[in-house]
């Protein structure tokens, strides 16, 4: 846990008047600000930072406490003292005057640690971003690979202690997000709960590149399947298929097999294709009598 | 059905005046409904809603402000699901 200056976040001076602090928040805020930010983990995080400042630096009491005991709060046991000493001083009166506890179930988002220890669970105030009627959103990830994907599946996820029952729904794509509606946050006074959002990370596979619904391979090819034709057993996503190479293939051909690639996502029975390209492999380690053979041949080739 | 939401339920909880949702609803970026005389915010809009209003009290921005952010911020979305699109396809 490090100390924090909180004076440094928002960029104001320790003589900073009420007024001045204000405005360098809504200054920061509006640029941070989740909701101007969407998708944005790196401004949410800022966000709470500038949260977190202001909640001390606009409250003249916290800041008070924070300008006299910041620095030294790291001499743990003295400061339990003093805390000790001022409940027995003031028996009856809180220590701070939050009145979070109505706000429960809005952890995940809470102040630091240093931020804790100095104030309190019961430290932040009521206003702000807490006031929140729908309850709270809850983003997750999933992580699968393509092959989780390649049909649907169902599986049931721990989201915050509760167990969900999901389908993925076949086809999905990396990067995508769908909803949940309802299983976010409780709401508070009656409000609605928030949703769940859960968005899929989907690895890269070794084998096949994926482009929307189509899917692209390497197949390697020996010389003389692709100079007479002949037969190559391709690797799909469901098995393994036997397909016709015509005689005189060239390097890097591409052949398409229909139907071979991802489910169409929400589309029944609709797939993409699988695009093969063929990696033709020249032959290493002739023998003289092929080396002779090869001669001939380029020989055959001049004339 | 979508449930409906009292807006005076809102104005109380929020602490915003009334004329802010009914000048949200006149720009046309949120949807009310009247029935027998009171005005209901469906279900459905009270995130828009809340967020809309967390601008307002937190940034101290005014209506035509949300309403240019708002256009902004979709397309905002629009660009990203875009870029998802294309980087997949780089990838």
């Amino acid at each position: 846990m490090a100390f924090i200056d909180y004076y440094q976040v928002l960029g104001v001076p320790k003589t900073a008047t009420e007024k001045e602090v204000k405005d360098a928040y809504r200054k920061l805020a509006r640029k941070h600000h989740p909701d101007l930010n969407p998708n944005d983990a790196e401004a949410n995080k800022k966000f709470q930072q500038l949260n977190e400042a202001n909640e001390v630096l606009s409250d003249p009491e916290k800041r008070k406490k924070y300008d006299k005991y910041g620095e030294n709060w790291q001499h743990g046991e003295e400061y339990e003292k003093y805390q000790q000493q001022q409940r027995t001083q003031h028996q009856g009166e809180p220590f701070t005057g939050g009145h979070a506890s109505s706000f429960e179930g809005f952890g995940s988002d809470d102040f630091s640690d240093f931020f804790q220890s100095m104030f309190g669970q019961s430290g932040r105030s009521a206003g702000g971003r807490q006031a929140k009627f729908r309850g709270q959103d809850f983003n997750a990830e999933l992580h699968l690979n393509l092959r989780d994907v390649a049909e649907s599946r169902k599986q049931t996820l721990t989201v915050n202690g509760k167990n969900i029952r999901l389908t993925i729904p076949a086809g999905v794509e990396n990067g995508q997000t769908i909803k949940i509606a309802g299983h976010g946050g409780p709401g508070v006074n009656g409000g609605p709960g928030g949703d769940l959002y859960i968005t899929f990370v989907i690895a890269d596979d070794p084998h096949f590149r994926r482009n929307g619904s189509d899917l692209y391979a390497e197949t390697r090819l020996n010389l003389y399947t692709a100079v007479l034709g002949g037969e190559v057993t391709i690797n799909t996503l469901n098995g393994k298929v036997k397909i016709k190479v015509k005689p005189e293939t060239q390097n890097g051909t591409k052949v398409k097999l229909k139907g071979k690639g991802m489910p169409v996502y929400k589309r029944e029975n609709e797939f993409g294709d699988l695009y093969v390209t063929y990696d033709i492999q020249l032959p290493t380690n002739l023998t003289d009598k092929q080396k002779k053979l090869f001669e001939e041949l380029a020989g055959g080739g001049e004339r | 059905m979508t449930n409906l939401i009292a807006t005076t339920e809102i104005c109380t909880w929020h602490e915003v005046e009334y004329t802010f949702i009914s000048s949200l609803s006149d720009a046309g970026l949120l949807e009310l409904r009247v029935v027998n005389e009171t005005t209901y915010i469906p279900e459905s809009e009270l995130q828009k809603l809340e967020k809309m209003i967390r601008m307002h009290t937190e940034l101290e921005i005014n209506v035509p402000g949300i309403e240019a952010i708002t256009h902004l911020l979709e397309r905002i979305e629009q660009l990203q699901e875009e870029m998802r699109v294309l980087r997949n396809r780089v990838r």
